[in-house]
């Protein structure tokens, strides 16, 4: 036992130790996705894939409109792919990001206990649930580059989604998606009880999906209204999804989209404001 | 005792803590000084505060007043500083599920700020140390509680700790994985391993720990070798009676009896403490027949913790 080499640099700044740890964690994470990549992908792409065979490929095939009020059912069909292609990549990036850090909270504080473990490493509490959300954000972009494929390849012949990428919205929304959605599985995986976040998913990840301009640009939503209030217009504004949708939108398409000005800080904010609750959340939980 | 006396590596002052909600403190005013090399043990029942003081010297649960200090370091203050040189082995199993039993260790190395190549010989060393080397690829979900345990401490002590933390370590184990684990910890004991744990069973607390600080509704009632703290009662010997009959005209003569210091009533019977008596036995037997009490069994014990513990608070530690 004695004869154990002992090199642990027990002086180390709490930086350099809060930097090692940060790293450590991730390796873990990753090590863990890599042993199950087959079920990371299969549980990353059933969905979008299924969104594409059913709206671009089984229903054209069966005549079902999907255009909306467009007048000529091809075009209807393409500007529809067009809109739920760049949907589809939003909705991906939601999931991963709130399955993996908030199902993984949930097992950890449930009852495995590991959480226990996992805040005796030699970082600041903080960091143990910024790594969460790191890791779900990173999954995130992944699920976002599995994705798209599926979605220009899944279709009918004739109905063609009309993809025009920019750049530097992709490169720089992506990652704020990802990062808002990995603190908002923060905020569902430390406020939902364990054993109760199997309601997260009837609750919070449903309404999310439905309202969050999957299917529809959140434009087109001016029509439902009372009197003169667009309500659901309204409404769906509080729905941070509409945000990463509408701004997959501008990055994957040149199909009409929410003005950037208002995406990108909305956005922020809704990090900034799932990040501090989440924390807030998280160091009540393993503090007493 | 093997160890002298060194510099404290557990030092606290005033320690307390009040949950939100609660009446009464969990710790009120703990002052305990532990050197290194001991095995140190916290004792108790259930609710006592035991799991509290560990929890707030682990820096999970934040002190209401007072300071505490693992290896000089003020856990209070510069709790991520702190962590460093703590090995916690907690009471529920926290192994990560989802990694194997040699990632288990491997991991926590790299957390600690280890190289790869290091890490990897010392997660080897360590599952040969702790006889778990065939399991090394093995799930978690595989060892058995002993084994589990087993592998926590090993992970615990994986970055050379300074004081190694075990909340109620052999709760729930089998008496073949209690022996086996006490054998871990002496040796590591031995090698120079502070250890603070937290037990409701008095036998090891009297058979392995150094010192022992009995505590009871969050205060220090005691603390001291186990050979001093039974030495502290003033009592030679316990005679434990079975007996029917007019107990209470029985309890009234033990009690005249020289050197009794207490008679107490027990399930189907009597029990007598002793400071010193001579033919105590005989004695005892004359009573009960001139009193025509039926004697089903007699025996004579020392003293245990669980007489210290009854001593100080009139209560068997298991009520």
């Amino acid at each position: 036992m004695s004869t154990l080499p002992i090199t642990l640099n027990q002086s180390r700044s709490t930086w350099a130790a809060g930097r090692t740890a940060l790293l450590a964690l991730l390796l873990r994470d990753f090590t863990v996705i890599k042993k199950d990549y087959k079920i990371f992908i299969l549980r990353t792409i059933i969905q979008p894939f299924l969104l594409c065979f059913v709206f671009l490929y089984v229903f054209p095939k069966i005549g079902q409109s999907v255009g909306g009020s467009s007048k000529r059912a091809a075009s209807g069909a393409d500007s529809f792919a067009t809109v739920l292609v760049a949907g589809v990549v939003g909705i991906s990036v939601m999931f991963q990001g709130l399955q993996s850090v908030a199902l993984n909270m949930a097992q950890e504080f449930g009852f495995t206990r590991e959480i226990e473990d996992r805040v005796q490493a030699p970082c600041p509490i903080w960091l143990v649930a910024v790594e969460k959300v790191v890791s779900g954000a990173l999954q995130g972009l992944i699920s976002a580059a599995l994705v798209l494929p599926i979605a220009a390849v899944v279709h009918a012949r004739g109905v063609q989604a009309s993809m025009h990428i920019h750049w530097l919205i992709v490169l720089t929304l992506i990652p704020l998606a990802a990062v808002a959605m990995g603190s908002l599985g923060l905020v569902l995986g430390t406020a939902f009880e364990p054993r109760n976040i199997g309601l997260m998913f009837g609750f919070i990840v449903l309404p999310i999906t439905f309202l969050g301009g999957t299917y529809y640009q959140w434009d087109h939503l001016a029509p439902i209204k009372i009197g003169s209030f667009h309500w659901l217009q309204t409404l769906v504004l509080v729905n941070p999804l509409v945000y990463v949708n509408e701004g997959m939108r501008a990055g994957f398409t040149n199909a009409p989209h929410m003005h950037l000005y208002v995406i990108y800080p909305v956005l922020l904010a809704f990090f900034g404001v799932f990040l501090t609750i989440g924390l807030r959340n998280f160091r009540r939980r393993v503090l007493s | 005792m093997p160890h002298t006396t060194t510099a404290p590596v557990i030092v606290t002052e005033g320690l307390t803590k009040q949950y939100p909600g609660a009446d009464t403190p969990a710790v009120k005013g703990l002052d305990l000084s532990v050197s290194a090399g001991e095995i140190f043990g916290l004792l108790g029942p259930n609710g006592a505060g035991k799991t509290t003081t560990a929890g707030m010297l682990t820096t999970r649960v934040v002190p209401t007043s007072g300071r505490a200090f693992v290896a000089g370091i003020d856990v209070v203050a510069h709790p991520t500083r702190a962590k460093q040189f703590l090995g916690v082995v907690s009471q529920a199993n926290t192994l990560d599920r989802q990694l194997t039993v040699w990632e288990n260790l491997y991991f926590h190395g790299r957390l600690f700020g280890m190289n790869a190549a290091t890490s990897r010989d010392t997660a080897n060393a360590l599952l040969e140390q702790f006889q778990l080397a065939r399991w090394a690829k093995a799930s978690v979900y595989a060892l058995s509680g002993g084994m589990a345990q087993r592998l926590m401490v090993a992970r615990a002590i994986f970055h050379r700790p300074a004081v190694l933390f075990l909340d109620e370590p052999t709760a729930g184990l089998d008496p073949q994985s209690r022996l086996a684990l006490w054998d871990i910890l002496e040796q590591l004991n031995r090698d120079g391993q502070t250890i603070l744990l937290t037990t409701h069973y008095m036998e090891e607390a009297d058979q392995f720990c150094d010192r022992v600080a009995i505590m009871d509704h969050g205060q220090l009632l005691a603390l001291d070798t186990p050979a001093n703290l039974k030495r502290g009662v003033g009592i030679d010997t316990i005679v434990t009676i079975k007996a029917t009959g007019d107990l209470v005209a029985f309890a009234a003569r033990l009690q005249a009896f020289e050197g009794a210091t207490a008679v107490r009533e027990i399930d189907r019977g009597l029990e007598l403490h002793v400071a010193s008596g001579d033919r105590l036995l005989a004695s005892v037997v004359a009573i009960a027949d001139e009193l025509s009490i039926a004697i089903q069994d007699l025996s004579v014990a020392e003293p245990t913790l669980e007489t210290v513990f009854i001593t100080l608070t009139g209560r068997e530690l298991r009520d």
